[in-house]
């Protein structure tokens, strides 16, 4: 059938299975918003207050669903207002698809009103990027967008539709969905050399990172674990993979991660790497980091090995396949006195775990965790409530932990919330803090205008934390630019958006509205009061090592 | 620290030349010559990449263009399976005393006078880039007015070619 550019852009959306898109209009994409109006009923648009909240809460779309996440924008400052949601799917291996519109191509290059070289912008931050100048190729490079967004490891990718491709017309025949490119395994040379290792190894660790999730290769990960009788860790972005009460699980590990699960890891002799990228928070001191083991790397990017860390053996291959294959070769045995040795560091963790009463922030977290159902999906933003939420957060199901890893997006978790509503289509939980909020807290205009469901947690302390954490620790207590002072009053402004709110001081207010806010129908704010000086504990100090390990802190007032 | 030549063939589109060099600018890899040419098929373009670093950072490198979904194939040359050459234009002044040492050492060279004045002399020298190193370095002794070179192309021996596809 003969299609318009836009027309065609819609129908290859639906034909590649997506129904809900995230996005925001402007003059040079109107026809594809008229074409969304004509096919309303197949494709659903969510309107949001800001781009960049579109680009977020497709992201949280597909974090929570697996699938691609589709972000539709205005040439220009619609398009630069995509930037930082791009660049975050980027650094955290996200599938999306964002879809820009242009000026005409006859007035590309001649800074007409709302034009940016937005495929120039994005180039660092997509896997790719096109610029359709032909209507005859717009459906392909759709469809070819989208296979790479899921392909191998997943990313954003952008296409820019100048406005005269979206009013020409071309033949269009719908095609069934873009498979992903086939999964490889790794060599078998690699494996065998993997499988010798692992062999050989008294103190085996498992870390594993996002990569796990997208190549939902839990099973196959455990099974090696029961096998060898390995202890696992994570990084962030691999949390809410497997169950947080696994047995063999320790938790997160890094900077701020759990003390056994980080001193576990300093201690093995062989870590077995799986999706992880080794990045500085995770590793502290590269030069010192887990000196006496072996490290066995296994990620789809083959250039993920040996680029931070030096693996005695690297694997590119897809985890699932890979450790499926891995798994036969391994030799079945227990080792009793590593898992004494774990123990004790379990112990240890116990020992020094914050007992305090009050409403501390793990409080806070423990007190959410109750209300946690298991198809409920966290979101977080950027600072210490992040932190927080994912040393304390106890998580039940896969995709159901959301937050900017890799970039560190302050302003990140409201879109993503709404978009973690849509792909869960249930209530989601959003863990922030007063100065993460207030970097996109126009987005609760969206939540209170689509009725979603959304609890959300405010952990005011009236100071950028994690900033003021490392002000304290390494800059002599200069609280410089960290200390906000704002009158904002964050229930009258809830208020004034439509939504339901209330502030706590106690554990038993937070209980009691964290109670009203999981029956509520709509967002909910809980403007949730902590004490200033709380901080983030244990902490590995920027380079350094497990040496060097910060667990307890006294400020004095 | 070694000296890698690396042969890229990529798909003739609009802006790859951007793709390849800002992936080597953000992640700060050190190229000192970089050189694309058309091919024997109008669909792909052959971007020849000389690189210094270690044999990690060239592998990162490998990696990393692997990654660009422009990216049809690439191959790693080394003195003994390839033919590397560089074209050197070069202006040197044209002065009475130095005229004759000038005109030797092109002639050693095997340099082609491509240009000739009373002011300036012009010299073509196609070698290989260690050779054009060499030959410059003599020139640095008289007045050189203007160098240009081309950064080095490669062909692999033998009658395999870049287009058949290599898996990492």
């Amino acid at each position: 059938m003969l299609l318009s550019g836009a027309d065609i852009v819609v129908k290859t959306l639906i034909e590649q299975g997506c129904d809900t898109v995230f996005g925001y209009p402007g003059g040079q994409i109107l026809n594809v918003y008229d074409s969304l109006y004509t096919h309303q009923n197949e494709i659903n648009h969510i309107l949001t207050a800001h781009e960049q909240g579109a680009a977020h809460a497709a992201d949280g779309y597909s974090r929570t669903t697996g699938k691609v996440g589709v972000v539709i924008s205005t040439s220009g400052p619609g398009a630069t207002n995509l930037v930082t949601g791009i660049a975050t799917a980027y650094l955290d291996s996200i599938p999306m698809v964002a879809i820009c519109g242009n000026v005409p191509t006859t007035h590309i290059g001649t800074d007409s009103f709302q034009e940016i070289d937005i495929t120039g912008i994005t180039l660092p931050i997509t896997k790719h990027n096109y610029f359709v100048g032909n209507v005859a190729k717009l459906a392909d490079t759709i469809r070819e967008a989208f296979r790479l967004a899921k392909s191998g490891r997943p990313g954003p990718v952008l296409i820019d539709v100048p406005k005269d491709v979206q009013i020409a017309k071309c033949e269009y025949e719908p095609q069934p969905p873009v498979e992903k490119a086939e999964p490889f395994t790794a060599k078998d040379i690699r494996i065998i050399e993997a499988a010798k290792l692992i062999n050989a190894a008294k103190r085996p660790y498992i870390y594993f990172g996002g990569g796990l999730i997208t190549a939902n290769a839990q099973a196959e990960m455990l099974g090696i674990a029961e096998k060898t009788d390995a202890y696992i860790g994570c990084s962030l972005m691999g949390l809410s993979a497997i169950p947080t009460d696994h047995p063999r699980f320790l938790g997160m590990q890094g900077m701020h991660g759990h003390f056994a699960s980080s001193m576990a890891m300093h201690k093995a002799d062989l870590i077995l790497s799986l999706g992880v990228r080794f990045n500085d928070r995770a590793t502290g001191n590269r030069e010192k980091f887990a000196k006496g083991a072996a490290i066995v790397h296994i990620d789809v990017d083959g250039s993920e090995l040996c680029k931070t860390v030096n693996a005695v053996c690297g694997l590119r291959g897809d985890l699932k396949w890979t450790l499926a294959k891995l798994l036969p070769m391994l030799n079945e045995n227990k080792k009793p006195e590593w898992t004494a040795e774990v123990g004790a560091l379990r112990q240890e963790e116990a020992n020094r775990l914050d007992h305090r009463e009050g409403l501390t922030p793990r409080n806070a977290i423990l007190a959410l965790n109750q209300y946690l159902g298991k198809n409920t999906a966290v979101c977080t933003d950027v600072g210490q409530h992040q932190m927080w939420a994912a040393q304390s957060l106890v998580f039940k199901t896969p995709r159901r932990f959301l937050t900017s890893g890799g970039l560190g997006t302050m302003g990140y978790g409201m879109g993503a919330a709404i978009g973690a509503a849509f792909g869960t289509k249930e209530r989601s939980v959003l863990v922030t803090g007063d100065g993460s909020f207030g970097m996109n807290l126009n987005e609760l205009a969206t939540a209170v205008k689509y009725n979603i469901p959304i609890v959300i947690l405010i952990m005011n302390n009236g100071v950028l934390g994690m900033v003021r954490q490392w002000q304290t620790l390494f800059f002599n207590k200069h609280y410089s630019n960290t200390v906000l002072e704002r009158k904002t009053n964050f229930t009258a402004f809830a208020k004034s958006f439509g939504a339901e709110s209330e502030a706590v001081n106690t554990p038993e207010e937070l209980d009691a509205a964290l109670g009203r806010a999981f029956k509520t129908e709509g967002p909910y704010v809980i403007d949730c009061m902590i004490d200033k000086d709380e901080f983030v504990l244990p902490m590995l100090p920027p380079g350094g090592s497990m040496d060097d390990i910060i667990t307890k802190l006294e400020v004095e007032q | 620290m070694s000296r890698f030549t690396v042969a890229v063939l990529v798909n003739n589109q609009f802006g790859v030349l951007n793709r390849v060099t800002s992936m080597f600018r953000r992640r700060q890899f050190n190229i000192s010559a970089l050189t694309v040419s058309e091919t024997e098929s109008s669909e792909f373009s052959r971007i020849t990449v000389v690189f210094d670093g270690e044999e990690i950072a060239k592998q990162q490198l490998i990696n990393q263009l692997y990654k660009l979904p422009d990216v049809c194939s690439i191959k790693e040359f080394s003195d003994d399976n390839s033919i590397s050459c560089e074209l050197l234009l070069i202006k040197m002044k044209n002065e009475e005393n130095t005229r004759g040492d000038i005109r030797g050492a092109v002639e050693a060279f095997g340099a082609i006078t491509v240009d000739y004045s009373k002011d300036y002399m012009m010299f073509r020298l196609t070698d290989t880039t260690r050779r054009i190193d060499d030959f410059i370095d003599l020139m640095k002794d008289f007045t050189i007015l203007e160098i240009c070179r081309t950064g080095s192309v490669s062909l692999e021996r033998g009658s395999t070619t870049i287009r058949q596809p290599v898996n990492l």
